[in-house]
């Protein structure tokens, strides 16, 4: 008997958060993920843990800051406008090596925007927001189930790392059902209170302090070269894409998320067409798989880039790509979703009939 | 004669072994004794968990032997619901500025007070932004001179100072709120007693506590060390009155 269960994607990612070790969780009402701290306050007091409604996004974060401080798996999940009020906090979770999980709705922008699915934050997420040189590990799962796999996967690399781990989805993936299965579950008496956390001495015989202020600049250039290290290791060792149908594939679309998901369909229509395209679908958009998509400098005569956003995740591409290949590009904003036969043809108008 | 000697003072065991950064004549580190003095007192030492702020106390956690973290501008009551949340038992306790409690952080420390859950709130109330160089605070007097109001405050521009702990009492979830000034021994033993009923809500479970404590900073004030004690004697304490604004059954 199958163990899949029909679910919203903003209350399976919650459900899959608490399978994933999550017993914290700390936020604030925004459409379209609401339904995520609404399952999450009448959740987490069954399995032994706690829900915070914070008065806002500013508090949400610090709140996450104070629980990962002390070494507790612990969330928070905003959409595009409370998570630019998270910045402070992220940039000082970073600063302070300490692990904790957000999961971004992204909805259109800028400022107040709509509440449809968008991918406008790509730059916010991967590139900075707050303030100083720091990385965030973001996830971009393109379907529920992806995004219920994923949080185990974030809460884990999160712990390894000390890093802030996001998990980006949008209004569609939100507010959607699919059936999910939660595979893993994760025994949280099973996990250990790090060493570094700030839980009372109780005999320790030093005192924990975590802190993002180091005073002196030559101290404050080492404190940033241990984070550079760890951030290479990471671009080392995690970056994850999905190839599909690329295996004879002349052409490739590069999209991520919601839009890799509608892309699969452009794929399988250009395939029954006789056009040889695949798709290359960062799952991990930090580090950036520039590694993977290199491999196939000389084998495509060229890639799409499809975004619900303006040349965000094109700035990638193209970084890790630069002349190689002719590279086009495709992408619709404030919350408007292309169909798969409107990227088929803005691919064709680029590329011609493909053959 | 030896065998008759007794040690009545000495330095606190949750106090580290270091020097502080404060200007001479500046009270935080009357306040900081009073903490170090009564985490020893109560044998809190091991469960105690101190949240700092940005401002002149930002290396707070430098001078205690006891576990602590280090909070954006504002934000050390809501770190503190965080680190409290997933420890209850522990001792949190948040240290605040006038400028981090009352100007950014306004709504960290009313939401924490109106959640009332046990953390206490130290507040250090010297009615300016010291660290940053004197510039005008929230808690800043009428006719007070500052960089940033250097003709003096008004209430035109300015608006009026803010007394925070009047205001917080004014909410059900706090169990313990108080003024006190650390201008003197006698205002410093009181000090001492509001904070232990306010260390003592939290550790008796009862809720919310925070004592604002009326303090100098003669840097900025450009006066002496005693100008700067009579200062808060004939000046401040007429528009911040000490006293206890809020006694929850049970706060001793």
């Amino acid at each position: 008997m199958s163990d899949k269960v029909l679910m919203k994607g903003a209350e399976a990612l919650a459900e899959g958060a608490i399978q994933a070790g999550c017993r914290y969780y700390f936020g604030y009402p925004i459409t379209p993920q609401n339904e995520t701290p609404e399952y999450m306050s009448r959740r987490l007091p069954e399995v032994g843990g706690r829900f915070v409604q914070a008065e806002s996004e500013v508090a949400s974060i610090n709140m996450v800051y104070g629980a990962a401080c002390a070494g507790v798996r612990v969330m928070t999940s905003s959409s595009s406008p409370g998570i630019s009020l998270m910045q402070e906090g992220i940039s000082y979770i970073s600063g302070s090596n300490v692990p904790c999980v957000i999961m971004n709705a992204m909805r259109g922008g800028p400022g107040l925007g709509n509440i449809a699915p968008a991918q406008a934050d790509y730059f916010q997420a991967v590139k900075g927001g707050g303030n100083g040189d720091y990385r965030r590990i973001v996830l971009a799962p393109s379907s529920i189930q992806e995004g219920v796999d994923l949080l185990v996967d974030a809460f884990e690399l999160a712990d390894k790392y000390r890093m802030v781990v996001m998990i980006i989805v949008d209004g569609l993936i939100a507010q959607m059902m699919e059936p999910v299965e939660f595979k893993t579950r994760i025994d949280v008496s099973t996990l250990k209170t790090p060493e570094w956390a700030t839980v009372g001495r109780h005999g320790r015989d030093h005192a924990n302090v975590i802190t993002s202020l180091t005073l002196d600049a030559a101290g404050l250039e080492q404190w940033n070269l241990k984070l550079q290290a760890k951030y290479a290791q990471v671009e080392r060792t995690e970056s994850r894409i999905e190839e599909y149908q690329m295996d004879d594939a002349d052409y490739a679309i590069i999209a991520y998320g919601t839009m890799a998901r509608i892309a699969k369909t452009t794929v399988r229509i250009a395939r029954a067409k006789g056009v040889k395209l695949g798709l290359l679908r960062p799952i991990t958009v930090w580090p950036f798989p520039a590694k993977q998509i290199q491999t196939y400098v000389g084998k495509l005569k060229g890639t799409l880039t499809v975004e619900l956003a303006y040349r965000q995740l094109f700035e990638d591409v193209r970084l890790a790509l630069c002349d190689k290949m002719p590279l086009g590009w495709y992408g619709r904003g404030g919350g408007v979703v292309p169909g798969p036969q409107e990227i088929l043809a803005a691919f064709e108008e680029q590329f011609g009939k493909g053959r | 004669m030896a065998e008759q000697m007794k040690v009545i003072y000495e330095r606190p065991r949750s106090w580290a072994d270091k020097v502080t950064h404060y200007c001479p004549g500046c009270t935080h580190g009357v306040a900081h004794r009073l903490i170090a003095e009564l985490v020893d007192e109560m044998g809190l030492l091991d469960k105690t968990i101190g949240v700092w702020p940005v401002g002149c106390s930002v290396l707070g956690y430098e001078y205690f032997a006891f576990d602590s973290v280090e909070a954006a501008h504002g934000r050390a009551p809501a770190m503190a619901t965080g680190i409290k949340v997933t420890n209850p038992d522990n001792f949190v306790f948040a240290y605040q500025g006038d400028g981090d409690i009352a100007s950014i952080g306004m709504a960290e420390i009313v939401h924490a007070a109106a959640r009332g859950w046990p953390i206490t709130v130290i507040f250090i109330n010297n009615g300016n932004y010291g660290m940053t160089g004197g510039q005008m605070a929230p808690t800043t007097l009428l006719g007070q001179k500052t960089t940033t109001s250097p003709l003096g405050r008004t209430s035109q521009t300015n608006g009026f100072p803010i007394r925070v702990a009047e205001m917080l009492a004014q909410l059900d979830g706090p169990a313990y709120i108080a003024r006190v000034s650390l201008d003197s021994p006698a205002n410093i033993r009181k000090a001492k007693s509001a904070m232990r009923k306010a260390f003592n809500a939290q550790v008796r479970g009862i809720g919310f506590s925070l004592v604002e404590c009326l303090s100098t900073c003669p840097t900025n004030w450009k006066l002496t060390p005693v100008e700067s004690m009579e200062r808060v004697r004939k000046e401040v304490m007429p528009y911040f009155p000490l006293g206890e604004f809020k006694v929850a059954l049970g706060v001793l």
